[in-house]
């Protein structure tokens, strides 16, 4: 335990000393979750909609039919009430529900405005805005044409309500997904790049030559990493509720647990790539261009996933990131428990336990 | 003395380092073949051979960081297959880059490497100091090692490998890349040592280098080809200088081999 001490003692001195990364260490979160928060634009397609409609006229079925015609909106499925529409948005099944109240042909030729009611997922609030921005548009058209067919003065209107981020703050968007970089970028990445220095000096030949464990070893080179990584994680959640008002729903026991998690998965990530590469440069390239690159792409943090190729859509599955994105989200912007988010947290230790088991026998491999 | 004798050496006072047919072969390859011989203490041992001769795996195999495919090896009275942290712990290794840490001080580099091998706090603050002392680097213990010239990166990193008082030290083609100067001035401290009680396995692919060592090992293709004083050896295959020694041995080597069809 003292050898292993001093082993994190060197690995923190090696930190603190280098001015410049522990600018990075610091500095880049606040950067980044300043500039995402004021670029990322994005676009939709196949957003997964429930309708429910209790009038269930002619004038319904047209609307309705006009609305899955879109390329926009697939229909995910049918419900018969409302409480089961707010079950299906905090478990991320649906982004829309458009609702016909009952008697709505009637009520359009006798009373004339009638609203179509309309909840959007605002988690996601740019994807949210051209929701109900395509949503409008459709239903514009449908009054054209009412007005043509029946001879009536009635007049549709969208009543809408936004649910978990009520005033669209695209903060709500960009917190989680620079949390999920941010850790991926500190774990993975400098994790990886600090063994590869080693090797690179040499100093990790006198390492395996010493009494240390190569397990020692490893855990020492992450330790720093774990502290660093969790501070920036709080520092971003703190950042994101005191300047952009993004909410902490859920509890902030299991949200920790979640960051905990994917730290984890990330540093094995990064140890399994120091095993691949011998020169710092090597674990940079790597890192940056295996790892961050597609993250940034593909994990629906920029560029929404219902919008990519489906090849793509299938690879983007393979990004730890897309999942702990989603459990950010639905933890801090849903309020969702940990049944919620259990399927994508199986999906993360999952990823872990692979790098984990490969590094492992990559790192054996080399010492035999 | 005495006292410190034991402490250091662990087990068997007599060969520090003991090899029995020891043999490593990676798939087909034979990088050591069935070496057998002797260390004993407080001598400068030389391995000598031309890259790819199984120096390196031979190291690997006594520090214990690589598994013999066949055979066995006692250093420091330890077997390297089934004691291969108590080895060790009973080594000191330079390799040629030195391996200090560039962005950590002296002392910091010191107190480090003593930590890792388990140093009592009182003994490596004391060993610390006499090491400083010893290579007069008063005031200096606070500078970045990045920032010393090559020459004294050498002999602290030589230092901090024999900190610990370790059995036996492994120095791994210690001097490549250095100036002939500096070469001198680092053997000089290495026979210091050795005088001190150390027991010293030294590579080198410096032919007059191992002019320096008690009894040198010359390996070719995995076997050692030659094995005893530079100046018996010399007589032995009859030739006035290392550098003659060494072309003879790997020619007659190579020759033998092609003959045998290897």
């Amino acid at each position: 335990m003292k050898r292993f001490l001093a082993f994190t003692i060197k690995e923190f001195r090696h930190i603190l000393r280098d001015t410049r990364t522990l600018l990075i260490l610091f500095g880049i979160p606040v950067v980044e979750i300043v500039i995402f928060g004021y670029v990322v634009t994005n676009e939709i397609r196949h957003v997964p909609v429930v309708i429910l409609d209790k009038s269930k006229d002619v004038t319904t079925q047209k609307i309705t039919d006009r609305i899955l015609a879109s390329p926009w909106f697939l229909e995910e499925t049918k419900v018969k009430s409302e409480k089961e529409i707010h079950g299906l948005f905090k478990k991320g099944n649906v982004r829309l529900a458009v609702i016909f109240g009952p008697d709505f042909e009637k009520r359009l030729m006798t009373r004339g405005n009638v609203p179509v009611q309309v909840i959007a997922d605002g988690s996601d609030p740019n994807a949210a805005r051209l929701m109900v921005g395509y949503l409008n548009a459709i239903v514009l058209q449908a009054q054209k044409d009412l007005n043509k067919g029946m001879n009536t003065t009635g007049r549709l209107f969208i009543k809408t309500r936004m649910e978990f981020n009520p005033e669209l703050k695209g903060a709500f968007m960009f917190v989680p997904g620079t949390i999920a970089m941010i850790l991926m970028l500190i774990s993975a990445m400098m994790t990886s790049i600090s063994i590869a220095r080693e090797k690179e000096t040499g100093t990790m030949e006198a390492m395996l030559v010493s009494p240390l464990h190569p397990l020692q070893i490893i855990i020492g080179k992450v330790v720093p990493y774990v502290v660093i990584a969790f501070m920036d994680a709080v520092i971003i959640i703190a950042l994101g509720g005191a300047i952009f008002g993004v909410p902490l729903k859920g509890s902030l026991f299991l949200l920790m647990g979640e960051v905990t998690l994917f730290i984890f998965l990330s540093l094995s990530l990064g140890i399994m790539f120091s095993t691949m590469s011998s020169t710092q440069m090597e674990a940079m390239f790597l890192s940056f261009f295996a790892l961050l690159l597609p993250t940034v792409l593909l994990s629906g943090f920029i560029f929404p996933i219902e919008d990519m190729p489906v090849a793509l859509q299938w690879f983007s599955a393979l990004m730890p990131a897309r999942w702990f994105i989603v459990i950010l989200k639905s933890i801090m912007l849903k309020g969702a428990g940990f049944l919620y988010v259990w399927k994508e947290t199986l999906i993360l230790a999952g990823m872990t336990m692979v790098f984990l088991l490969v590094s492992i026998k990559k790192f054996t491999i080399r010492l035999e | 003395m005495d006292e410190q004798d034991q402490s250091i050496s662990g087990g068997n006072t007599e060969h520090v380092v003991e090899a029995h047919d020891l043999t490593k072969r990676f798939g087909k390859f034979t990088a050591v073949n069935r070496i057998s011989f002797e260390v004993c203490k407080g001598e400068v041992f030389g391995l000598l051979g031309a890259n790819g001769a199984g120096k390196t795996t031979l190291i690997r195999m006594l520090c214990g960081l690589l598994r013999p495919t066949e055979g066995m090896a006692r250093v420091v009275g330890y077997d390297v297959v089934h004691h291969p942290e108590r080895v060790k712990f009973s080594i000191g290794y330079m390799s040629q880059q030195f391996s200090l840490y560039e962005d950590l001080t002296v002392a910091e580099n010191i107190r480090f490497f003593g930590g890792i091998y388990g140093m009592k706090k009182k003994d490596l603050a004391q060993a610390g100091e006499e090491m400083i002392r010893k290579l007069r680097l008063e005031g200096i213990e606070n500078r970045l090692i990045s920032t010393l010239p090559l020459g004294w990166k050498q002999r602290i990193a030589f230092s901090i490998a024999v900190l610990h008082r370790p059995g036996l030290v492994f120095l791994d083609e210690p001097t490549s890349g250095v100036d002939p100067v500096t070469r001198r001035q680092f053997w000089e401290m290495i026979l210091e040592t050795a005088r001190e009680g150390f027991t010293i396995i030294v590579t080198t692919h410096y032919m007059d280098e191992a002019e320096y060592c008690d009894r040198i090992a010359i390996m070719t293709h995995g076997n050692i080809a030659g094995l005893d004083s530079p100046e018996n050896l010399q007589s032995q295959f009859n030739v006035s200088s290392m550098e003659d020694l060494f072309w003879k041995i790997t020619r007659e080597r190579e020759t033998a081999d092609s003959i045998t069809g290897i």
